[in-house]
């Protein structure tokens, strides 16, 4: 369980999260949506302890993680942007970060399903995109973790490895994982959500299942159920 | 901590500007000797260059491997790793693998040379000290500057600014300073003024060691008679040492509170 408490952060004179309060169960799909610049990514990098809050706390399981690094080891998480060392090969990538960690990884059976395999001994700087997205999924599943954090996964997929993802996602929703994923695209979120997070502005607007949503705007329309509420929080 | 260290090697001993950086003392090496066909003379030669150029490099690859390898920076701030061991791993092994490009660069001519069976054996041996010392002082004053400065045109020019500063300008005020005060006692002034400075500091140490102090005049002889010294010595490199502690400390604790 996560429970984030009176959370506040800014940049500068900027205020990204104001006063946040929210609590994430065990087991299940939360996504994250939001305008651009509403503070997902600062509240997914702060429950990673990549920006320190200037006031809250965050909790998992019961303990606060602030200040501290440990933790991370029950943590899976894929960054929005891929971005490697290009003078190491994917192999060596994929070695490396396994030693980072010391516990069990399946990543044979994901490079198999993203069929990886005939790029393993290349450089990462030269890789496609999409290819190095993959990688980038790679690294992120490859442990067994209880949760998974997903910034924007699906950038620069192509359909088949989309349904690849799809599938993974709800293959660890089944073993009771945690799951908080940020994305636009409201297909996905429809498919796979079991609660959607709102915030604007630095605030949570919003949580509750699509079908709560759809009830509360009263549209059918999930991103018309999206747009209702951006724009009635906004009048 | 170990682990970080070998990837940050690993990837930049596979970099091209390794190489190149690498080659590019190879050559300087053999044509020093060519030209000077006289090892004791090539090391002095080789000072003036070291003494600007290690500083230079180190702050143009620090600044560079900062922000070339901030995504992986945030790849592995994800990991189960300190933050301080993530910075000064990376700051170890990019200092490391220019050390070793200028030690082995210059290292192989002047063994094929006959440096081992030479005089000028432990010259050669403290140009190099003191060249390795000038990478890790630059390479860690370059990761504070980049660590300080998102902007990467901003990062840069700010560390270009600090390497033009300690290596030309200071030199210009010092000796400006020495000429207008040329009245006062200037000695304890100007050994002071050399130690804020690890370009300067590096140069009189090489200087006398080589033993042409001479050239310097007056100052030379109060120099020799400070640093001349085995406490002379010590103190040098001790602030040499302190010119890496600090800025490294700086690194640890500015990480610490970063946000990325």
């Amino acid at each position: 369980m996560i429970k984030i408490k009176k959370l506040n952060k800014n940049f500068g004179k900027v205020e990204v999260l104001k006063e946040l309060d929210l609590t994430i169960i065990k087991g299940g799909i939360f996504t994250i949506l939001g305008p651009n610049g509403s503070g997902k990514t600062t509240l997914i990098k702060a429950i990673l302890g990549m920006v320190i809050p200037n006031s809250g706390d965050i909790e998992i399981d019961g303990k606060s993680i602030l200040k501290k690094y440990e933790y991370r080891n029950g943590i899976n998480y894929l960054p929005q942007i891929a971005n490697f060392p290009g003078n190491l090969t994917v192999n060596e990538l994929i070695e490396m970060i396994k030693t980072l960690r010391n516990k069990p990884t399946k990543e044979k059976e994901l490079i198999q399903l993203f069929r990886i395999s005939p790029f393993m001994d290349k450089k990462l700087m030269n890789l496609s995109g999409g290819t190095k997205q993959k990688v980038n999924l790679i690294l992120t599943f490859m442990f067994d973790s209880e949760i998974i954090i997903l910034d924007e996964p699906t950038s620069g997929l192509d359909p088949v490895s989309l349904i690849q993802l799809k599938k993974i996602i709800q293959e660890e929703k089944e073993k009771g994982k945690t799951i908080l994923i940020t994305t636009h695209i409201m297909s996905f979120v429809e498919e796979l959500s079991d609660e959607i997070v709102f915030i604007l502005d630095g605030k949570i607007y919003f949580k509750g299942s699509v079908q709560e949503l759809k009830i509360q705007t009263k549209e059918n329309n999930i991103e018309h159920a999206i747009a209702h509420l951006l724009l009635k929080e906004n009048v | 901590m170990f682990k970080i260290i070998k990837y940050s090697f690993y990837d930049l001993m596979r970099s091209r500007w390794s190489y190149i950086y690498f080659a590019f003392y190879l050559l300087l090496g053999f044509v020093m000797l060519f030209l000077n066909n006289n090892v004791s003379k090539a090391v002095i030669t080789l000072m003036n260059v070291i003494v600007v150029l290690t500083p230079l490099i180190g702050t143009i690859f620090g600044v560079m491997f900062y922000y070339n390898s901030k995504e992986f920076t945030e790849l592995l701030l994800a990991q189960p790793l300190k933050r301080t061991t993530i910075f000064i791993g990376q700051y170890i092994g990019l200092a490391t693998s220019l050390s070793l490009s200028l030690v082995l660069g210059l290292g192989i001519p002047f063994l094929v040379y006959g440096v081992i069976e030479s005089t000028v054996i432990w010259n050669f041996a403290s140009l190099l000290l003191v060249g390795v010392f000038l990478t890790f002082i630059f390479v860690s004053l370059a990761f504070n500057i980049a660590l300080s400065n998102d902007n990467k045109i901003k990062g840069f020019g700010i560390a270009i600014l600090m390497w033009l500063l300690l290596a030309v300008i200071y030199d210009g005020v010092f000796l400006i300073s020495l000429m207008l005060f040329n009245d006062y006692p200037l000695d304890k002034f100007s050994l002071i003024a050399c130690m804020f400075n690890p370009i300067d500091l590096s140069r009189i140490l090489i200087l006398l060691k080589l033993d042409i102090s001479a050239l310097l005049g007056y100052t030379g002889a109060v120099f020799q008679q400070f640093f001349g010294t085995s406490l002379g010595m010590i103190v040098s490199f001790l602030v040499l040492t302190l010119w890496i502690i600090l800025p490294v400390w700086r690194i640890a604790s500015k990480a610490k509170k970063k946000d990325f």
